[in-house]
This record gives structure tokens, sequence and C-alpha cells, in this order.
């Protein structure tokens, strides 16, 4: 039996030390070295002193959380009325397909929509509003990401929603609570945990959009992932970029112990 | 309760008209002749035609199929492996570490697992081609599989495997008669997953890959940057179809199916 | 346990049969079982249809892939891994290439066709003996305006590209020796500067030009100025040339103050897989009628005096791309400057480029 044990142990094992352990291993290595291979603190303490890279690390933070509330805000409310469909199965897989169209043709798709003559503009033209600058800003990021994500959100709400026992809420209305009382306790923290599992499905590749800061933002917008990706693919500074990205780590480690916990002690207030 | 009904119609369908807007803005413009998207000039096929002749791309677009099929099929192998074997543990606290680790992968941005890999291959003179980009869509595919799976496993009923044990079936007929079976469900969604992180991504396969191997995402990326190419137009209206074309057959079997059994099958679908 | 097996069988069979197909489309791309030959170029930089003469001359299968940078370029194949048999890098990539071995030395018996180039393009000080380089294109860097947004003639050095009223409207392009340079030089300074003041000086002059930036992209700003979206461009002159034939509102202008002179060149990497077919690839390239017609189509200076001869006189005496020696004096050429100093420049445009807003 032991053996057994072992046979399905094995590659599993292989994959976490290869794949999960080496590689950080290996990228902590890299931070803490100087391009000829001996150790330094160098990296860090530039990170540290250096504003660009703090102020760039909080931008990259804002502009993901607001990808996220924006996502999180218009997708809500569709995944509630999802749930009041008749033909969901039907409705929901409308809103899966656009996922399965790649990535990049969207972003693509989007250098035309938001041009000078792109169709939003020519829409604004007809209320007389000139041309309008929208690609290369902060709006047209933030505009485009939102859209790519927003399906993530709304699926793991909806499902989140449907688990609700219809019961619940019918209970709460003939209390006599008003609907915003109903939503507020009793749908809200009952679709909780959808809501969760879609801010965790959309902030954390928030950070990594270096596509779009590339073709949509016109590198106006510079997040934690593009510029990893300028150290390690066009400067070849892999130290720094190394050292970013253990920052980066550090912080989701730490943000991911700091919700845990809150989550163990609401368990015991229950 | 009607009204409230035109609302959540109203608001479903303006998301909608959102999500496929640029999908069909691309579709239209592919049928023009001009240069760029902003004025549909003549009616035309011709960039179906270069499309259709251009050899590299419709290879790279069987080459993402390809990686996408094969790197979720080893990843969901080693994945329900890896979840049979952590459901097994004994300890409490070595089921907790060897789920954190599992999930370290889960919680990282793509670029750092790009690059954290690019360092990996390089340091162990590992080539950046087809087999480099192979593993590195096994290794981020895996985590979701044991995810998948792990959970059916925990609500198995044990004492079906005492029960077997019993009528004196050995450990290979308890694995492939008991077991394997009763965690099929989510075995097929873990390889769901895979297929679908695998076709999806971009990040990780751009840090890792090579000349001579590139997938549709990588590709479109650096056509992309050299500015519009209704090439590209044509592209995503084939694709357009063939995902409808798969998702109309999956509709069409469950729905059959799903008059005899629940209807919660799509919940599988969330990322 | 049997349907498992047979979906992995399903599986596999798809796989073969998908990796058949592929196979069976890039060996028809690639003409059968003929040999190939990978050239490793910046987009758009190469006749296409030259191509198609090589490979029926000689039966060659090429393989062109393209990068946007010389930094991107060096990466890629510093990193290995790669096969690249013909790359076309800058005069001082030339330079850092060479330094770390990871050129080539060309066999000039091989490149008979040398005796086209001019003497004034031989022998540069980036590679004193064409050992490792022979020239392909050469050109400025200058500023292209749009005269439907900017006045004609208004525009005449870098420090213009300051003004206020340009806010949002400049595309830059996105090389960090260039944009650096083009700083540099509007301070007065040379754009080889290794002096750290006076580097952090050309990043803060950079970042006041932030306001007016409108993108820092590369190959796709052709597309940009071409159909009005933005009324002036910081690029080189090859692309400037091809914008202007498709839109008649462009100007190229090389500031008086100076600017860049470049010299791209084709080398051999370590990385070559067929010699044989670079140095025939790079030896067909220079035939004058070959590189009279590669000219007209990329849109640079040719230093093939020979292919001069054979362009239109409209191209060949146009000033804006066929500098005059009044200008050209003030030109510089980039030298290469070491890894740490590269590091420096990189280090302060990116960190431009996370400021600029």
């Amino acid at each position: 039996m032991k053996n057994k044990k072992m046979f399905f142990m094995i590659p599993y094992l292989l994959w976490i030390i290869l794949f999960v352990i080496l590689p950080i291993l290996l990228i902590l290595w890299y931070s803490f070295t100087d391009s000829s291979n001996t150790f330094t603190l160098k990296n860090y303490v530039e990170f540290f002193r250096n504003g660009t890279f703090l102020k760039m690390m909080l931008n990259s933070f804002w502009y993901a959380f607001l990808i996220t509330f924006l996502t999180l805000i218009i997708s809500y409310p569709a995944a509630y009325f999802l749930t009041k469909m008749k033909n969901q199965q039907l409705w929901l897989l409308l809103i899966i397909l656009p996922t399965w169209i790649n990535l990049l043709l969207k972003a693509y798709a989007f250098i035309g929509i938001l041009g000078n003559d792109g169709l939003v503009n020519k829409f604004l033209r007809l209320f007389g509003i000139g041309p309008v600058n929208i690609l290369f800003t902060d709006f047209a990021f933030i505009f485009v990401a939102t859209y790519i994500e927003i399906p993530f959100m709304i699926l793991p709400i909806f499902n989140a929603i449907k688990e609700i026992n219809p019961a619940v809420i019918q209970a709460s209305e003939d209390l006599g609570a008003s609907k915003w009382q109903t939503f507020r306790y009793v749908l809200w923290p009952l679709s909780r945990p959808g809501v969760e599992s879609g801010v965790q499905a959309i902030f954390i590749p928030s950070l990594s959009l270096f596509m779009l800061t590339r073709l949509i933002g016109g590198n106006r917008v510079i997040t934690l992932g593009t510029a990893i990706e300028e150290y390690f693919m066009t400067t070849m500074n892999w130290n720094m970029g190394a050292t970013i990205g253990v920052v980066l780590i550090v912080l989701m480690v730490i943000v991911m112990l700091i919700t845990s916990r809150k989550a163990r002690r609401k368990k015991v207030d229950l | 309760m009607r009204n409230r009904h035109l609302v959540a119609r109203i608001y479903l369908t303006f998301i909608l008209i959102l999500l496929y807007v640029p999908i069909f803005y691309l579709i239209y413009f592919s049928f023009s002749s001009g240069k760029n998207m902003n004025k549909f000039e003549h009616f035309t096929l011709a960039h179906y035609q270069t499309l259709f002749q251009d050899n590299r791309l419709l290879a790279i677009f069987l080459e993402t199929i390809l990686l996408a099929l094969l790197s979720s099929l080893i990843a969901t192998i080693i994945g329900t492996f890896g979840a049979i074997a952590i459901a097994a543990m004994k300890k409490e606290s070595n089921k907790k570490t060897t789920l954190a680790l599992n999930n370290v992968l889960m919680v990282s941005p793509d670029v750092i697992i790009g690059a954290s890999f690019l360092i990996f291959f390089t340091a162990l003179g590992i080539g950046l081609n087809f087999g480099s980009v192979l593993l590195s869509h096994i290794a981020f595919s895996i985590p979701i599989v044991v995810l998948m799976v792990l959970p059916r496993i925990n609500e198995m009923d044990m004492s079906l495997i005492d029960a077997a044990r019993d009528l004196g079936a050995n450990s290979w007929q308890v694995f492939s008669d008991v077991l394997i079976p009763v965690i099929m469900p989510g075995i097929f969604s873990g390889l769901f997953m895979a297929l679908t992180y695998s076709l999806d991504d971009f990040a990780v396969t751009f840090f890792v890959t090579g000349n001579g191997f590139s997938t549709l995402s990588v590709e479109i990326y650096s056509r992309a940057r050299q500015g519009i190419d209704l090439e590209i137009n044509a592209l995503s209206t084939v694709m357009f179809l063939f995902v409808l074309l798969l998702v109309g057959i999956y509709y069409f079997i469950t729905t059959k199916k799903g008059r005899k059994k629940n209807h919660r099958v799509m919940g599988g679908w969330v990322k | 346990m049997k349907k498992v097996i047979a979906a992995i069988t399903a599986i596999l069979i798809a796989c073969a049969g998908l990796w058949g197909l592929a196979h069976h489309l890039e060996k028809s791309a690639t003409g059968g079982n003929k040999q190939s030959l990978i050239i490793y170029n910046w987009g758009d930089y190469l006749d296409p249809q030259l191509i198609k003469k090589f490979e029926k001359q000689t039966g060659y299968h090429v393989v062109y892939e393209t990068f946007d940078s010389n930094e991107a370029m060096y990466t890629k194949i510093k990193q290995g891994g790669t096969a690249y048999d013909v790359t076309i890098p800058s005069e001082y990539m030339v330079t850092k290439m060479r330094k770390a071995h990871l050129l080539d030395r060309l066999d000039q018996r091989q490149i008979p066709n040398m005796k086209y180039i001019g003497k004034s393009f031989l022998h540069k000080s980036f590679d004193q003996n064409n050992d490792y380089s022979v020239p392909y294109f050469w050109g400025t860097l200058g500023i292209v305006y749009n005269d439907k947004f900017i006045k004609k003639g208004s525009i005449k050095t870098w420090n213009d590209l300051w003004r206020k009223k340009y806010r949002h409207q400049i595309l830059l392009v996105d090389s960090a020796r260039d944009a650096m340079g083009m700083a540099l030089v509007s301070l007065g300074y040379s754009m080889n500067t290794s002096s750290s003041i006076k580097l952090h000086l050309a990043q803060t002059k950079l970042n006041s030009l932030g306001p007016n930036i409108k993108a820092i992209i590369s190959d796709e700003m052709k597309m940009y100025l071409v159909q009005n979206e933005a009324a002036i461009g910081v690029t080189w002159s090859g692309e400037a040339h091809e914008m202007m034939e498709q839109n008649p509102h462009l100007h190229y202008v090389v500031p008086k103050q100076g600017s860049n002179l470049w010299f791209d060149n084709f080398v051999i990497p370590k990385t070559v897989q067929n010699k044989k077919a670079a140095l025939k690839f790079i030896n067909f390239m220079l035939e004058p009628k070959n590189a009279a017609q590669n000219a007209e189509y990329v849109g640079y200076a040719t230093p093939n005096i020979a292919a001069q001869k054979l362009l239109p006189k409209k191209v060949s005496d146009n000033r804006q791309f066929y500098p005059a020696q009044s200008t050209l004096k003030n030109l510089q050429v980039f030298k290469d400057l070491g890894p740490k100093k590269m590091q420096e420049y990189n280090d302060l445009f990116l960190e431009f480029k996370m400021y600029a807003r």
C-alpha cells in the first residue's frame, strides 16, 4: 500500500518541487543578487528609496481595485437579474460565449473602436460632440479591462445567488423589510462567497494586464505587470524584475493572511 | 412584478450588447476592402482568402488547440493523482502545507508565473520552444485540477472503499472501479478548466516561448503591435463561428440530458 | 475505467491528428523538405517580394520573425533557445553583441557584392574591418507632423515639442536610447553622454514632456499617424517615409540642433543554423537591383551606391531622407556605452514611462 501511495505522490510532488518551490527560490535568488551574481541588497534599497517604484505599485493596486470595483457594480445586478430569468441556460451561455474569444482579439477590436474615427467617436458625433481622445488614456485601459472581466464576475455571483433559498428572501419581505434592507441584510451576506471568489478571480489578473497597457494604454499606464515584463524582456535587468516580483508576492501573502484571519474570526463569532 | 422583469430584461440586454459589440465590430470590418476599422469601403472576402492561404497562422491555430488538449490531459492526470495523494494524507498539517503550496500558482499574477518559469528554464538550460510552453501550461493547470477533484474525494463515502475491499477487490480494482467513477465529474470539470486556462493564456506563454513556436494569443499580440490588419478580423470571425459551433453542440447535449438530470451543469463554467 | 481510457485515447488521437495537420501546414508553408533560413528583423523592414524572389532563386525557405527594439532582439538572442540565421541590429548593438560574443565572423569572400557599398559606410568605428557586419540601411531620427493640425514649418527643433499647445498630441518611439538621446540633444549634450548627472537632467526634461505625450509605442505609430490619430510623432526616417506615402499631410523634420544618425547592419548571430544560406541571403540583398527595390519599399536610405543610382531621382534627391552635408555634420552616431550605462539609460527611460503623465 505504501508503494501505491508513492505512485500517486511522485508526479505531483515533483511538480510542487520543480514548478512551485524552485521558481520561488530562483526569483528570490535573483532579487538578492546583481548582474555579476554577487549577493546584494541593492535592488531592495533601490526599490524602496526610489519613489517611482512605490508610486507605480500603488498605482497598479489602485487600477486593479478600480477595475474590480467597476466590474462588481456592473455584474452584481446582472447576476441577480439572471436568476430571475426564464431561459437561464441560454442567457448564461450568451454571457460565457465572449470569454471564449481570445482576449487579445477583443483588445485589438478596441484599438478600432476607441480611435478618433472609431465607433465611439462616430456615435458622439451624432450629438455634435467633437472627437474625444479616448485611446491611450487611463479611462480606455480601465474600460477595456472591465469589459474583459465582466463575465468572470457574473458567473460566481450568479451561482451564489442561485443557491440562496428563495424562501429566505420571501420571509424577509413578509417580515416587512424594505428592498434595501432585504438586499443589505439577506441577499448581500448570503451572496458574499460568490462576490469574494469573483473579486479574487479579477483582482489578481488585473495586476498583470501588460498587453492592455501596451495596446490600449499606449505605455501611458504602467502597472506592475508592465514593469516586470519590461525588466525581463526588454532591459534584461532580471534582478530588478525579480525584486518587484518578490515584493508583489509578499504583499499578496500578507493580504491573504489578513483576510483568512478575518474569516476565521467570523466563524468564531457565529 | 412584471415591471421588475422588464428592468431585468433591459439591463441584461444592455450587458449582452456591451459584450458583443467589439466582436461584431471585428466581424463587420473583416468584410471591408479598406485598410482600417474606421470606414467600411466595399464588401470583399479578400481577407478570408489571405487568411486561408496563411499556412503559418493556420498552423499556429492548430498548435494552440493541440497544446491545450495535451497540456490539460497531462495536468488532469497529475492533478488527479495529487488530489488522491492529498486526500490520503494522515497528518492534517501535511495536508495543509501541500494545499498551500498547491495554491501558490493559483494566486500568483500571470507575469510572475511567467517570469519565474523563464528564470527556471534558463537556469536548467531548457530551450524555449514548444516543450517549455507545454511544461508551463501543464504546471499552471495542475492546481485547478486538484481543487476540482479534491472536494469529490472528500465527499466520497469511504465505506464504499471498505465494502469493495471486503468483497475482495485488490487496490487496482478499488482505484479503477470505485474511486475513479465516483470522482469522475470532478476530473471532467478539472480537465475542462485546464483547457480553458491553456486556451486563455497569454502572459505566461509570452515569457516562455522562443522562436519557432507561438500560440494564437502571442501571434495576435505581435501582429496587433504592427497596427490594424484586417486578416486578424477575418480570423476572429472564424474563431467566433468555431466557438459558436462548440457551444451549440454543448447546449444541445446538456439541454437534452438536463431534462432528466439536474440543471446545475453550468456551475462548472466558473473560472 | 474503460471510459476514462477511451477518453484519454481520444484526446491523444486528436492531438496526433492536430500535430500531423499543423506539421503538414508548416511544411507546405516551408515548401517541403527545403532547408530554411530564419531572419530576425524589425517589423516591415524588408520587401516581402524579395523574400519570394530569394526563395525561388535558391530554393531555401525563409522564415521572417520580427522584433521592435534592439534591446528586445538582444535579449532574445542572448537568452538562447533560438535559431536565428540573420538579424539586423543598429551600430551600437553590433558593438554590444560583438563584446558579448554573440556574433559570427563573416566570410567576406562569400559576399562579393560588398563592393557596391559606399566607402563612407564601411570601416566604421563600431566594426573597423566589417568583420561582423554589412551595412543594410541608414537613416535619422526626427519629427513627423501633420499639417492638418500644425502649421507647416512651425516645428524645427526638438524644443518645439515642449510647447504647451501640443498637449496630448505626441507619439514617442518606445526606445530608450532614442528618447533619452532626444532629450539630451535638446539640452545641448551629446547623445552618448555617460555622465549620470546629465542623464538625470535629461530624464527630468523628458518628464516635463509627459503632458504632451499621447503614447509611447513602436511599429503601430505608422498606422496612427496615417489615420490622423495624433499630430506629431518622434520616429525614424524610413517610418516617416512610409507614412508620408500614405498621408500627404505628413512632413518629416530632422532638427538642426542635431539628431541620431544610425546604421542598421546585417549580422550573423552565434545562434546560426544555416550559415551558407545566411551568407547567400546577405549577398542577394546587396545586389544593386534588389537593394534598390528594397530601398523603395522600405523607404530608408541605402548605403549601396550602385542601388542609389537605380532609384528614381525624386527619392535619391530627397533631402528629408538623404540629408545634405550641412545636416549630416550635426548628426551623432550611437556608441556602445557598456552594459552598466545601458542599464542606466534603460532604467531611467522605464522610470520616465512609469512617471509620464
